[in-house]
């Protein structure tokens, strides 16, 4: 595989890192002057979206899903409501929430070429004919005071403004009828049933894209779809970003071709550091996967699925052997209870309840039979909530006790094999504070 | 995915308004049963389910017996 020049996050020649292009001139220095999209009319979409399905870009928030026929799905129902003369025109979100602990890829997109997805904003809500856009970080997000600094430079540039919005950091707070619901006039709670597209922020016709989709636009824009898929592999082409983190030399954010070797990955990293007992892929509502199915496969939706993973947003992480995988995921689990909206009985009862049973393997005081139990409940909560919360953090419990079964069968003999005292999956601060019902601390 | 036959009328949960009062159970034990917490389980462990002509009527008592109006029944997808 030959190594792909980063698109995204262009590097500095001289130190590797990537550049701060936070300043328009330096930005245009870079990436050349904002490409020109023509302004969508009379409900027909502009010739970007040709482009875009021409280049196969998939969503990079987590779903995959392809974009071009999403933005499709927004002008059609855009048209057919100005037809019953009810016609508010489209609104664009661009969605950099970043949910997941372990993602920090929006934040370093963000913050190094922020104008590229400002400019994938005024591009889709061209194409699509939006006359709103909004740009959704977390509630007291560090990426805040840069973004006003960044929009303040543009104003009098785009035809849409851009205004920052900042929910509420909480998990389900970033799902895409939650964050479209919470632009409104509503909560930032997930909606059942919901299709933003159709009747979005406020029942306008609402385009919700991941920051990185947009930036990936914003150079389709540029460059053309088939510039686009001329990296990475055919059925979901390009370059991603990936937040590799854990037992890894050198954590961070790094820019691949899709289908890339995960050793690569690994390799551009720094390489694992000691012995790794398994890699969680996709963060905290996504899968564990064994070590030796994860490091034969490639980086792309199909093979990482084909190996019992899932991409997400693009989160590689990898557990040292030092560390209780137990304890790991009850802290987890704890947590993403209390991310929960608590509309649905599944989540609000089902997800407690796990992270309890998982405490109470992780302390050695359970038995084969609780082993047994926790699967039943696992199997019981999913797809029975509003959204995906549940099924998520179910998929991430269920995968670490097929991943770590042998470990879990230690435990319940009265064992533990780990020697580390401090955890490998980040929690963010001053967030729920859960407590081991085996009383030891989860800090 | 469940895969609708035309014609069946399917029963539909939203899971945000659901509260565990557990009627729809009582009524319908055939396509309905409760989990721990007391909350509707689908036959179909989906939320939607495809009502039998024969249970139709069991389905509409379902639906109005639901304090929360948590239950749908529908004949589209």
């Amino acid at each position: 595989m030959t190594s792909i020049t980063p698109r995204l996050l262009p590097p500095d020649p001289v130190t590797g890192r990537a550049l701060d292009m936070r300043s328009l001139s330096a930005h245009e220095a870079h990436f050349g002057p904002a490409p020109r999209v023509a302004v969508a009319t009379k409900g027909r979409p502009e010739s970007l979206i040709d482009e875009i399905s021409a280049s196969g870009l998939r969503g990079r928030g987590g779903g995959w899903f392809p974009t071009a026929r999403k933005m499709h799905a927004v002008v059609e129902s855009a048209a057919a409501r100005k037809a019953l003369s009810s016609g508010r025109k489209a609104v664009v979100i661009a969605n950099a929430m970043e949910g997941e602990p372990a993602s920090s890829k929006d934040a370093i997109l963000l913050s190094h070429s922020p104008h590229l997805v400002i400019e994938g904003i005024q591009a889709a809500a061209a194409t699509i004919g939006a006359s709103n856009a909004y740009l959704a970080v977390h509630r007291g997000s560090p990426l805040i005071p840069i973004l006003d600094e960044v929009l303040a430079q543009r104003s009098g540039i785009d035809r849409v403004p851009v205004e920052l919005i900042t929910p509420p950091a909480r998990y389900v707070a970033s799902e895409e009828s939650a964050l479209t619901h919470w632009a409104g006039d509503g909560e930032a709670t997930p909606v059942y049933g919901a299709r933003p597209f159709q009747r979005g922020m406020n029942g306008r016709p609402t385009l919700v894209q991941n920051a990185e989709t947009l930036a990936h636009i914003a150079l389709i824009a540029r460059n053309g779809g088939a510039w686009f898929a001329s990296a990475g592999v055919p059925d979901a082409p390009g370059t991603t970003l990936v937040s590799v983190g854990g037992a890894v030399a050198q954590p961070g954010v790094i820019e691949v071709a899709t289908g890339s070797p995960v050793t690569d990955i690994l390799n551009r990293c720094g390489g694992v550091t000691g012995s790794i007992q398994g890699f969680l892929t996709g963060g905290y509502g996504g899968a564990w996967v064994s070590t030796t199915a994860l490091q034969t496969t490639t980086w792309a939706p199909d093979p990482v699925r084909e190996a019992g993973g899932v991409i997400g947003a693009g989160i590689l992480l990898a557990l040292g052997s030092q560390h209780c995988p137990l304890e790991e995921m009850a802290r987890v689990a704890m947590w993403m209870a209390g991310e929960s909206a608590g509309q649905c009985g599944p989540c609000r009862f089902g997800l407690p309840t796990v992270a309890d049973d998982l405490a109470t393997l992780a302390g050695r005081e359970g038995s084969i039979q609780d082993i047994h139990r926790l699967n039943e409940r696992l199997a019981l909560i999913v797809n029975r909530g509003g959204c995906k919360h549940p099924d998520g953090t179910a998929r991430f419990i269920s995968t670490g006790i097929h991943t770590f079964h042998a470990e879990v069968a230690h435990h319940a003999n009265g064992h533990c094999s780990a020697s580390s005292n401090h955890f490998a999956l980040p929690i963010p601060e001053g967030r729920a504070v859960p407590v081991n019902r085996a009383g030891k601390d989860f800090k | 995915m469940n895969h609708p036959r035309p014609g069946l009328s399917k029963l539909r949960l939203d899971p945000t308004v659901c509260d565990a009062h557990g009627f729809c159970a009582e009524v319908l034990p055939e396509l309905i049963t409760l989990d721990e917490w007391e909350f509707p389980v689908f036959i179909s462990g989906g939320l939607t389910v495809e009502v039998p002509h024969e249970l139709l009527g069991e389905a509409k008592r379902a639906v109005s017996a639901c304090p929360v109006l948590a239950l749908r029944l529908s004949k589209e997808d």
